[in-house]
């Protein structure tokens, strides 16, 4: 098959430029909020400053959760996926571009709801939003906007996709465009689940139209999305690691099939697995909980897969330039470009990060870290590091190249600042975190001295820790929008790609087997009924009576 | 579709690495019995304190060395049987902790131990664990409950 790379069109079109800048500026009017929380709640947990009376510890961390865990991800990574879906396509047709506005505006009336009832104190109940505590229904409302409005934009992700391969029978995709795809369709098929949790169980019951609820199917179907959530997140970094990075460094894309066959395993083995969240939970038998570890486990070959891609692009590009010997390489690379040095960092976050996930995972040892500080620290390095600081590194040429600037020098030592910033605030931050927790520390916790026993008041100096890291990111959290305000609207005008790495020339042709669509949705679809059906025929029929709503902040 | 020979042995190595993890882990799990907490036994979360087990809560010698405690946590307390929130188990006990919610879901987390598991309306969560080491140990909750949730504490004893 002959790649149309060549054709394409370097550039976001206009209008579709705009589109995906509307989802930037919220997803850095949320970044700016939800990391000035996060200073809040390291602060707080040093037991020397206190909240004022009105603002209580847990808005602040619901906020924090909701803002950056939902809102920054879910915006970006639509605006990015939008962006890569029309640079390699070609462009989206007005109907699509008007259903890609459709879906923005009700994301975004979705988190303005949300939001004000968080701040009137009537939603303090988490990013998780686990039942019976009982939120205001406007908070699950907007909630469930949100989520139907991403649906709007991943079928525009996906059926451009398709337009793609009927236009051009015969080409391969573009890389970028199947990876998109990829996510979309994740994203669509594991947000079924949170979707009926909240619209059939969660929004009645909150209403007062049922009087209880089934506390353990709502948290099944949450985990059931909650997985693939973490997944949505970080194949989009991904996006930027396989098929965009190789270009930054002046070299080529690694191998075409295997990025194709790492996404489809992600598709396939990223939402059977959400049993591994619920471990120590009462009602779910101990042999489907060890089924889907099994499951989960899987994904270690596509991430093992894509560590040895990625340093074999660097290496690839390190001895084109004629570096020498084992890690030669590593002086080859453009160490002062932000747009590498950002992404890189936190590729080599995510080694640690994947190693501690693996320790969540599994069947008995999750148990000395379930709930603990451990996990906070754990998902602060892969999607606040791992996964952030890809997003910055695509910031610094995705919002010039859309705005029609560029990023000055002065910009990228700016970046370089940020990336530094980021990375020491995050490993004192993330490090504190990780120990503390295996001293037993709980997450979600506001300052506490307990019954002052020396076990729990032995937390204190990680606790101090948490908060010089945390200082240190909100620091970087301002350089990051100074930086994005600047390539928004002030930069110099001027040409920026959006760069699309190619081919290595000698590279063997990709099976087509990577574009049979219904082959990797049928086995998904199996492997999730095989995963979940009798389990969930077993919650709901040996439910116990349902809960009443709470309301207990 | 062309691998590297490289890449070919090192997925080779992690998946042999990952595969013989996951048998020690399903050996422990299932030959040594080594399960998550918990499985399935459920109650009405109205009516806790008239079930059998949580009518009195707390400490009860029911073998040599043996113990069953019973734990009913609310917001934003457990009630462990005693004013002082302190229980004192003997050290090197075999006890077999039952505990559930009357209200919203809850953790139980005996900080520096193995005992971690999650409360939830309707359902009894149990867990058994022997105290080898003498000290006091702090009872947490780490599963977010509302505006106490970091006041919710008892403390076990170990005492010789």
């Amino acid at each position: 098959m002959k790649t149309a790379a060549q054709s394409l069109l370097k550039k976001v079109p206009a209008k579709d430029a705009k589109l995906v800048m509307a989802h930037m500026y919220v997803a850095f009017a949320a970044l700016a909020i939800g990391a000035t929380m996060g200073l809040l709640q390291v602060l707080e947990r040093t037991g020397s400053f206190q909240l004022p009376s009105w603002l209580g510890y847990y808005q602040v961390l619901t906020v924090h959760g909701v803002i950056l865990g939902l809102v920054l991800t879910t915006f970006f990574i639509i605006g990015f996926m939008f962006a890569a879906q029309s640079v390699t396509t070609g462009g989206y047709s007005n109907k699509e571009r008007t259903a890609g506005w459709i879906g923005f505006i009700m994301m975004l009336v979705g988190t303005i709801a949300a939001a004000i009832m968080i701040l009137l104190n009537e939603a303090t109940v988490l990013y998780t939003f686990y039942v019976p505590l009982q939120a205001h229904a406007v908070f699950y409302i907007g909630l469930a906007l949100v989520i139907a409005g991403s649906w709007f934009a991943v079928w525009v992700i996906v059926l451009r996709h398709f337009r793609f391969r009927k236009e051009n029978p015969g080409v391969r995709t573009p890389l970028l465009s199947y990876m998109a795809t990829v996510n979309s369709l994740m994203w669509q098929i594991a947000t079924i689940g949170v979707a009926y949790s909240t619209i059939v169980h969660i929004i009645p019951w909150s209403l007062g139209l049922t009087e209880t609820v089934d506390v353990l199917l709502t948290r099944t179907l949450f985990w059931y999305f909650g997985h693939p959530l973490v997944y949505f997140w970080l194949l989009p970094a991904y996006m930027m690691w396989y098929a965009i990075l190789p270009k930054i460094i002046g070299g080529k894309i690694f191998s075409d099939s295997l990025a194709r066959l790492a996404f489809a395993l992600f598709l396939i083995f990223s939402i059977p697995v959400g049993f591994h969240h619920q471990l120590t939970e009462p009602g779910i038998d101990p042999f489907w909980k060890y089924l889907q570890v099994v499951l989960t486990m899987v994904v270690v070959v596509p991430s093992l897969m894509t560590a040895f891609t990625l340093f074999a692009t660097f290496e690839q590009r390190g001895r084109e330039l004629g570096a020498k010997g084992l890690f030669g390489w590593l002086k080859k690379m453009p160490w002062n470009d932000a747009r590498f040095l950002a992404p890189f960092v936190g590729m080599l976050f995510f080694i640690p990060g994947g190693a501690g996930g693996i320790v969540n995972t599994s069947h008995q040892l999750n148990q000395v870290v379930h709930n603990t500080l451990w996990v906070t620290g754990h998902f602060h390095l892969t999607v606040a590091t791992a996964v952030m600081l890809t997003f910055f590194g695509i910031t610094y040429w995705l919002v010039p190249s859309l705005t029609g600037r560029v990023l000055t020098p002065v910009m990228n030592r700016m970046g370089i600042l940020q990336t530094i910033l980021w990375g020491t605030g995050m490993l004192i931050m993330s490090g504190a975190m990780h120990w503390q927790g295996l001293l037993g520390g709980p997450r979600r916790s506001a300052y506490s001295e307990y019954a002052g026993n020396a076990d729990t008041l032995a937390w204190g100096p990680y606790q101090i820790a948490q908060a010089i890291g945390g200082s240190i990111l909100f620091l970087g959290m301002i350089v990051m929008i100074i930086i994005f305000i600047n390539l928004a609207f002030f930069a110099p005008k001027g040409e920026t790609e959006f760069p699309v790495a190619e081919d290595h020339p000698n590279a063997a042709p990709t099976p087509a087997i990577f574009e049979n669509w219904k082959l990797w949705i049928g086995i998904t679809a199996a492997l999730i009924l095989f995963a979940y059906t009798i389990p969930i025929i077993d919650i709901i029929q040996n439910a116990p009576p349902g809960a009443k709503g709470f309301k207990l902040w | 579709m062309n691998m590297h020979k490289y890449e070919k042995v090192w997925i080779l190595i992690g998946s042999a690495t990952l595969l013989f993890f996951l048998i020690v882990v399903g050996v422990s799990a299932f030959y040594m019995g080594n399960q998550p907490p918990s499985c399935a036994v459920t109650l009405d979360p109205e009516k806790v304190r008239e079930h059998q087990l949580f009518k009195e809560p707390g400490l009860t010698e029911i073998g040599d060395n043996e113990y069953q405690l019973t734990v009913v946590a609310s917001a934003f307390d457990y009630d462990v049987g005693t004013d002082d929130k302190v229980v004192q188990i003997p050290v090197g006990a075999t006890v077999h902790i039952s505990a559930t919610t009357t209200d919203v879901i809850h953790g139980f987390e005996i900080a520096g131990t193995n005992a971690n598991m999650m409360l939830e309306p309707g359902y009894i969560s149990t867990y058994t664990n022997t105290f080898d080491k003498p000290g006091t140990y702090t009872l947490v909750c780490n599963e977010y409950c509302g505006v106490g949730h970091h006041l919710m504490y008892a403390t076990i004893e170990v005492v010789e």
